[in-house]
C-alpha cells in the first residue's frame, strides 16, 4: 500500500498558512510592508494556504473513506 | 535583510516534513525494485508533478528569471515551442516502449534494442554529466545564497566566518537529499518532490502577483519593456532582428526539435519519474499531466525577471536595447535596498569592478534578477516562505541527479561491468552507497567549479556535445526496426565528434575564441551564443541520425522476434477503444498542443 502524498502536503501548508495569518495580524505594518505592498500579503496568502492545506486533508479523509467502504 | 522567527519556522517545518516523508518512504522501501523503481507503484497525478519538479532546479528557477530579464517573454519558447511538444511526444509515443520493456534505466532500454557497447557509452556520459550538474546546481544554490546575504546575521551571532555561509548551504542540502534517498530511495525522492513542487508555487506565485501589481499588470510591463521583450515571436524572420539572435527555423529545429526532444524524451533523470508509474496507463498520462501544467510555468518563472527589469528600469538597460524608463541600477549590491533598482551589475570576482561585455557596456547580473525581487517585496514571513521555495527547488534538482546517478550506476555499470548475478539485496546496498558516493562527487565538483571561473562553462559544452545526438538513436531505435547496435554507437560517436567539431569552428559575436568556442579557428560568427548552441545541436543530432541510418544499412540487422517490444512498427498497438477521452493520450496530447499554440498566437 502506499502512503497518500496529500497528508503531508496539507499539514504542511496548513502550519505554514497558520504561521503566516498569525503573522499577518499580530506584526506591525512596517514589517509586513503593507503601505508599501497595498496589501497584507503575509494575511491574504497565508489564508489561502491554510485553505489549500485544508482542503488537501480533506480529500485525504474522503479517499480514506472511499477505500474503508 | 534578515530573517524573522517566523521565518526561520517555516524553513524548519520544510526540512522536518521533507526527512519524514523519507522515513516514511524508507519503511516501504525493502527491495531494490522498491529502491530504483519506487516498486512501480506511483500514481500518475504524482509522477506527472515529480516528472516536472526534478526539472526544477537551480538552472529553471533562476536561470529562466535571468533569461526572462535578458530577452523578455522569447524565453517562453523553451516551453511553448521546446518542452510542451517534446512532452507530447513522449507519453504518446516513446514511453510505452520505455515502460513496456520493463528496462529499469534509459541505458538499458538501449542495451536491449541495441547493444552492451551502445548502451556503455550512454551510461558512462549520463553518469558523470548527473554527477557534474548536481554539482553545479548545488554551487549555485550556495553561491546564491552567500550573495542574498540573509544569513549573515546569525553567522555573525555565531561568530562564524562569513566564508562559512558557502560551506554550510551546500552540507545542509546534501545531507538532508542524501538523508531522504538513502533512507526511501526513488519513492522518497519523488514524493518529496511533489510537495516542493507545491513549495514553489506557493513561493513564487505571490511574487509574480506582487509584482505585476507593482508594474501596473502585464499592460505596464509591455509599457515599461516595449515590444520586443514582450512579444514571442517578434523579429524572428532574421537572426539580426530578435533578441535571441536566432531564426525561426535555428529555433523550431535547434531548441524545439533537437535540444527538447533530446532532454524531454531521453534525458533519465526525467523518464525515470514515469517509468516509476503504477501502470502502462498512467506512465503515459504521466508526462501529459506534467506538460498540461508546465505550459503556464514561463508566468511563474520568466516573469519575475521582466518584472524585475522593468523596475530596475536604468539608462544602462536601455542603452543596451532595453526597457525605457529610468532610475538607477544597484551597483554591486546583491541587496537591493542598496539603491532603487532590483537587477545590480555583474562584478568581476577578480577585480571587483563591474564585468564588462566586449563592447564596453557593464552587464546587469541577471542571475540575481528573481531572488533580488523576492528580498524586495517580500516581507518577513513570506520571506522565508520565498526562501524555502528556492531550497525546495534546488533539493528537487539535485534529488533528481542523484537518483538517476544511483539507479545508472547500479545497474548499468556495476551490475553490467563490475559484478553480475548477485543478489537483490547486494544492489540495494550497492545504491545506498552509490547515493552518498553520489552526493560526495557532487559536492567535489561544486566545489570544483568555485574554483575555476571557467569550468561551469565548460561542462555545460561538454553536456551539449553529449546531449544532442543521443535523441536521434532513441527516435531511430523505437521507430525504425532495420537500425543496429552498430550503427547506433559509431552514429552517437560521430554526432558527438560533429558537436565538437562545430563548436570549435564558430563562435558567438563578441566572444574570445576557447571555452565559447573558435578553438580550432573561426570559420563563422553567430549574432548569440544560444544561436551558436541551437546549430551546434543541430549538426549534432544530423550527423548522428545520418550515420546511424548508413552504418545500420550496411550491417547484419537485428532479429525481428528480439525487438517485440522494443520497436513501433513489431510492437502490438495499445487499445483505446474502451478509455474516456480525458485519459486517452491522444486526446489529452492533442489538447496540450493546442494549448500551447494558443500561448503562443496570444504572445506572438
Amino acid at each position: 500500500m502506499t502512503f497518500d502524498i496529500r497528508l503531508p502536503i496539507g499539514l504542511l501548508f496548513l502550519a505554514i498558512g497558520a504561521l503566516l495569518v498569525g503573522l499577518g495580524l499580530t506584526a506591525d505594518a512596517a514589517s509586513l510592508r503593507t503601505a508599501d505592498l497595498g496589501v497584507n500579503i503575509d494575511l491574504a496568502w497565508g489564508g489561502f494556504l491554510a485553505a489549500f492545506g485544508l482542503a488537501m486533508i480533506g480529500l485525504t479523509a474522503l479517499a480514506k473513506r472511499g477505500a474503508g467502504r | 535583510m534578515a530573517l524573522g522567527t517566523i521565518d526561520w519556522a517555516i524553513l524548519a517545518l520544510y526540512l522536518a516534513f521533507v526527512l519524514a516523508i523519507g522515513l516514511l518512504a524508507a519503511r516501504r522501501t525493502k527491495s531494490g525494485s522498491d529502491f530504483f523503481l519506487a516498486g512501480r507503484s506511483i500514481p500518475a497525478w504524482v509522477a506527472g508533478l515529480a516528472f516536472i519538479s526534478a526539472n526544477l532546479g537551480a538552472q529553471e528557477v533562476i536561470g529562466m528569471g535571468a533569461s526572462g530579464a535578458k530577452y523578455g517573454i522569447a524565453t517562453a519558447h523553451f516551453y511553448w515551442v521546446g518542452a510542451i511538444p517534446a512532452m507530447v511526444f513522449v507519453g504518446v509515443f516513446m514511453m510505452q516502449f520505455y515502460y513496456g520493456s520493463k528496462a529499469r534505466s534509459a541505458p538499458e532500454y538501449l542495451r536491449m534494442r541495441f547493444d552492451e557497447k551502445t548502451r556503455g557509452f550512454n551510461a558512462f556520459t549520463f553518469a558523470i554529466m548527473t554527477i557534474f550538474s548536481s554539482g553545479i546546481s548545488m554551487y549555485a544554490m550556495a553561491k546564491l545564497i552567500q550573495t542574498l546575504h540573509v544569513f549573515d546575521i546569525p553567522f555573525q551571532h555565531m561568530g562564524l566566518p562569513q566564508a562559512w555561509i558557502f560551506h554550510a548551504a551546500i552540507i545542509v542540502s546534501a545531507v538532508v537529499v542524501l538523508a531522504y534517498i538513502y533512507a526511501g530511495g526513488l519513492k522518497g525522492a519523488i514524493y518529496n518532490e511533489v510537495l516542493q513542487f507545491f513549495l514553489i508555487v506557493a513561493g513564487f506565485a505571490p511574487l509574480v502577483w506582487l509584482g505585476l501589481r507593482q508594474v501596473g499588470g502585464w499592460h505596464g510591463l509591455q509599457v515599461a519593456l516595449g515590444p520586443d521583450y514582450t512579444h514571442a515571436w517578434r523579429g524572428m524572420a532574421h537572426a539580426s532582428t530578435n533578441k535571441l539572435g536566432v531564426d525561426a527555423f535555428g529555433l523550431v529545429m535547434g531548441l524545439g526539435f533537437v535540444l527538447s526532444f533530446g532532454y524531454w524524451c531521453t534525458d533519465f533523470l526525467i523518464v525515470q519519474r514515469a517509468m516509476a508509474a503504477d501502470s502502462m496507463a498512467s506512465a503515459r498520462r504521466t508526462p501529459l499531466i506534467a506538460a498540461s501544467i508546465k505550459m503556464f510555468f514561463p508566468f511563474l518563472v520568466i516573469l519575475p525577471g521582466m518584472i524585475a527589469l522593468a523596475l530596475t528600469a536604468s539608462p544602462l538597460a536601455a542603452a543596451h536595447g532595453g526597457p525605457h524608463a529610468t532610475p538607477s541600477v544597484a551597483v554591486g549590491a546583491a541587496t537591493p535596498a542598496a539603491s532603487q533598482g532590483i537587477i545590480p551589475l555583474k562584478v568581476d570576482s577578480a577585480t571587483g569592478k563591474p564585468a564588462l561585455d566586449s563592447h564596453g557596456q557593464p552587464q546587469l547580473d541577471y542571475d540575481l534578477a528573481t531572488p533580488n525581487l523576492l528580498l524586495r517585496y517580500f516581507p518577513t514571513g513570506m520571506l522565508g516562505l520565498g526562501l524555502t521555495a528556492l531550497l525546495a527547488s534546488f533539493m528537487s534538482g539535485m534529488a533528481g541527479n542523484v537518483t538517476a546517478f544511483n539507479t545508472v550506476w547500479t545497474y548499468d555499470i556495476y551490475q553490467a561491468y563490475l559484478r553480475k548475478g548477485a543478489s537483490d539485496g547486494h544492489y540495494l546496498m550497492v545504491g545506498r552507497l552509490a547515493t552518498a558516493i553520489g552526493i560526495l562527487l557532487s559536492m567535489g565538483a561544486a566545489y570544483l567549479a568555485s574554483r575555476f571561473n571557467n569550468i561551469m562553462d565548460l561542462i555545460q559544452l561538454v553536456f551539449a556535445f553529449v546531449n544532442a545526438p543521443v535523441f536521434a538513436t532513441f527516435l531511430l531505435g523505437m521507430f525504425w526496426k532495420r537500425a543496429t547496435g552498430h550503427g547506433a554507437f559509431i552514429g552517437l560517436l560521430c554526432g558527438t565528434l560533429a558537436a565538437a567539431l562545430h563548436h570549435g569552428l564558430t563562435l558567438p559575436d563578441g566572444s574570445i575564441a576557447g571555452v565559447k568556442g573558435g578553438w580550432i579557428m573561426v570559420q563563422h560568427i553567430y549574432p548569440s551564443e544560444m544561436a551558436q548552441n541551437f546549430w551546434t545541436a543541430i549538426w549534432s543530432w544530423t550527423t548522428c541520425f545520418v550515420v546511424t541510418i548508413l552504418v545500420s544499412l550496411v550491417t547484419r540487422p537485428h532479429d525481428e522476434e528480439q525487438l517485440v517490444g522494443l520497436v513501433y512498427s513489431l510492437t502490438p498497438k495499445i487499445s483505446e477503444a474502451n478509455v474516456r477521452w480525458w485519459a486517452n493520450p491522444v486526446t489529452v496530447g492533442v489538447i496540450v498542443l493546442i494549448g500551447a499554440v494558443v500561448l503562443n498566437i496570444i504572445f506572438r
